[in-house]
């Protein structure tokens, strides 16, 4: 199936195996295009593509820093986006930003804007980490208009109902958010990781995928025991910000992938 | 001034605009300040402190000398002499209050010039909650002083900095909003000025009102016309300023919030989203930017949604003046009437005494200016620009 012409639910899906999503600052090394097709070669099934923003409200240390080395490179979020265009990584590119650039990347157009740029450059699919369900309608509305997918995070604190209407009005897939907590590496998978996907997984048939704090390859498969797969984020980006090569990164990948294949189904 | 509306706008600004992990906390702190606010046990208990425990009411200052200098009519709402030595108490009251109400045991808080620190930490000392208050590193160098009292107060404060800003104001609300999200089950965010998600902004106006309405009722009994013809107070996140206006937006009266030039978003900002809310925030390229002021408390790059739906209304203005401005209206208040304004309050009185000299004041006319803090916590800076 390409992934020009089904959405990216389809293509997750087709998959047939453990989704991994790994999480690649825009902009973090001068080559980051280039780590970003190579991560999707590693055996990721969908890539999170994060556009930098001075204040991210939800993210720990890491991404932080992360955002902070690309804006200190001169990366800013239009021309960012501009160097995906003509980008075939051969999965889908999901960009994962804040409602300040969503509303402002073009200028005067609002989200609109933000979701049609998207589509001009090839992006299917769009988290906007502080745009909840109340302030996403127009959001959501165009989003679907011009083929880029809306996913939308689901947190432990929600109650059913809201989790239910989240799941609803997401397309894509479901971010399960894993806990309580910033992004950044954890010891342990948060016990809420579980139950959060197994709620998520009985509303809806959606792909979900657990995100925030999975660190390991071990904690990977334990996610997916509940979850159809997991966002990678922190993990990865500290390899680069820590001032190991985006090759380092590529095999970390190579890693989470082997473990979330090689694992048995439900284990 | 009014009630947002169910999306908790002011006309186009405003909103709640989080992460989901933290929609729930905003939801509950809406639904428990409303039913607090309506609930007579509360206001009542909330009233007793603000006169037996923060000194309320305030005075309203009659400024002889200043006043024949500038040959305005010049009257001064006192919130330097209510506790901890700013108009932030008032706030931090209703918000401890409430976080007791709902059982929460700490108060989260973020801070510029310590004042909202303070009062944050001094409200958790008498309500016996544990208090952690984040300060940009920049701001506990300026306002070294506060950090000690806060600490004295048994707060903990945590200097923040990022790598690509300085750390001011900015820095240390993202810096509380995370701590929030990790800390939702257990701790109130005890935001500090007319800003951040709804209910924020109107629960934080609604409990800075008291300086407005008092006020009001002061103008009655001192002026012949009962309303001053101008009501100035100064603007960071905007929540002094709000409250001033909250006693006199159904007048006739002038209202001006003024801002610092280096930090005037009101004017100078763009549509967009931070902190929870949307609103004009100085931006460049979709990223913020540090707003730069040499008083810690108007350094922030965004403004409170009412203030910038007032502003669009025509309803309000918000002019903003710089630093020198600021210090040589310090220096004159203070030699002339032997009051020494923080510095945030300088703004305010620097533009009344240069819109005097401009004619913008026609002689004669009587002024009514929010004093918002005193200048103790500044004496260092002061010192050190004056030199
Ligand atoms: C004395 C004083 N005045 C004014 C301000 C500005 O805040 P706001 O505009 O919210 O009243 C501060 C903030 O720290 C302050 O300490």
């Amino acid at each position: 199936m390409s992934v020009a012409v089904a959405g990216v639910a389809e293509h997750l899906k087709a998959a047939g195996r453990p989704l991994l999503v790994p999480y690649v600052m825009a902009g973090v090394v001068p080559d980051w295009v280039e780590l970003v097709r190579e991560v999707a070669a590693a055996g990721a099934d969908a890539v999170e593509v994060g556009l930098p923003f001075s204040d991210p409200m939800l993210d720990g240390p890491t991404v932080q820093r992360a955002a902070a080395r690309a804006l200190d490179r001169g990366a800013r979020p239009r021309p960012l986006l501009d160097e995906l265009a003509g980008l075939d990584a051969g999965v889908p590119l999901v960009v994962m930003t804040y409602a300040n650039i969503a509303t402002t990347l073009v200028p005067g157009r609002g989200v609109a804007g933000f979701v049609d740029h998207l589509a001009g450059v090839g992006v299917r699919g769009a988290i906007v980490a502080d745009l909840p369900l109340e302030e996403s309608a127009e959001y959501r509305a165009r989003a679907a208009e011009v083929g880029v997918d809306a996913v939308l995070l689901a947190a432990p604190s929600c109650d059913d109902d809201r989790c239910r209407e989240i799941a609803r009005a997401s397309s894509g897939f479901v971010y399960c958010m894993s806990s309580m907590r910033i992004t950044g590496e954890q010891e342990h998978l948060a016990s809420s990781a579980r139950a959060n996907a197994r709620r998520l997984k009985a509303m809806t048939d959606l792909p979900v995928i657990t995100g925030f704090g999975v660190s390991t390859p071990a904690q990977a498969v334990q996610a997916c025991a509940d979850a159809d797969g997991v966002v990678v984020g922190s993990a990865l980006m500290r390899v680069l910000v820590d001032g190991a090569g985006v090759g380092a990164v590529v095999d970390a990948v190579a890693g989470f992938r082997a473990a979330l294949s090689s694992a048995s189904p439900g284990e | 001034m009014t009630e947002p509306d169910a999306t908790g706008r002011f006309g186009r600004f405003g909103g709640r605009f989080l992460p989901e992990a933290l929609m729930p906390a905003a939801k509950a702190v809406e639904a428990a300040f409303r039913e607090a606010w309506a609930d007579p046990a509360f206001t009542t208990e909330y009233r007793r402190l603000l006169t037996h425990y923060a000194g309320r009411p305030t005075p309203v200052t009659e400024c002889a000398r200043l006043s024949r200098a500038l040959g305005v009519r010049v009257l001064l709402k006192r919130e330097d002499l209510a506790h901890t030595g700013s108009h932030k108490i008032n706030n931090v009251l209703g918000q401890a209050l409430l976080a007791r109400r709902t059982g929460k045991r700490k108060l989260i808080a973020e801070t510029g010039a310590g004042q909202h620190g303070v009062a944050t930490a001094t409200a958790a000392a008498l309500l016996d909650l544990s208090c952690t208050v984040y300060m940009g590193e920049e701001d506990v160098r300026r306002q070294a002083l506060n950090v000690f009292r806060m600490e004295l107060l048994g707060a903990e404060v945590v200097p923040v900095s990022s790598a690509t800003n300085a750390g001011t104001l900015k820095e240390a609300t993202n810096a509380a909003l995370r701590a929030w999200v990790n800390e939702t089950e257990e701790a109130h965010y005890c935001l500090g000025s007319v800003m951040g998600p709804h209910p924020y902004p109107w629960m934080v106006r609604e409990f800075q009102r008291v300086i407005g309405d008092e006020a009001r009722a002061q103008c009655a009994e001192l002026l012949p016309t009962a309303v001053p013809d101008v009501v100035v107070a100064c603007v960071g996140g905007g929540s002094n300023a709000a409250g001033t206006f909250a006693g006199f937006v159904g007048t006739p009266a002038r209202l001006v919030g003024v801002e610092a030039a280096g930090g005037s978003a009101v004017d100078k900002g763009v549509l967009g989203v931070l902190h929870g809310f949307t609103s004009h925030f100085l931006q460049e390229e979709s990223q913020v930017l540090e707003a730069h002021s040499i008083s810690a408390g108007l350094d922030y790059p965004g403004v409170g949604p009412e203030h910038v739906h007032l502003a669009e209304r025509g309803r309000a203005q918000y002019p903003s003046v710089t630093d020198e401005q600021a210090l040589r209206a310090l220096r004159l208040v203070t030699r002339l009437e032997g009051i020494l304004p923080a510095l945030e309050s300088a703004h305010a009185l620097a533009w009344v005494v240069d819109a005097a000299g401009t004619g913008e004041l026609p002689a004669g006319s009587t002024v009514l200016v929010t004093l918002s803090g005193r200048g103790d916590k500044d004496v260092q800076q002061i010192r050190e620009h004056l030199r």
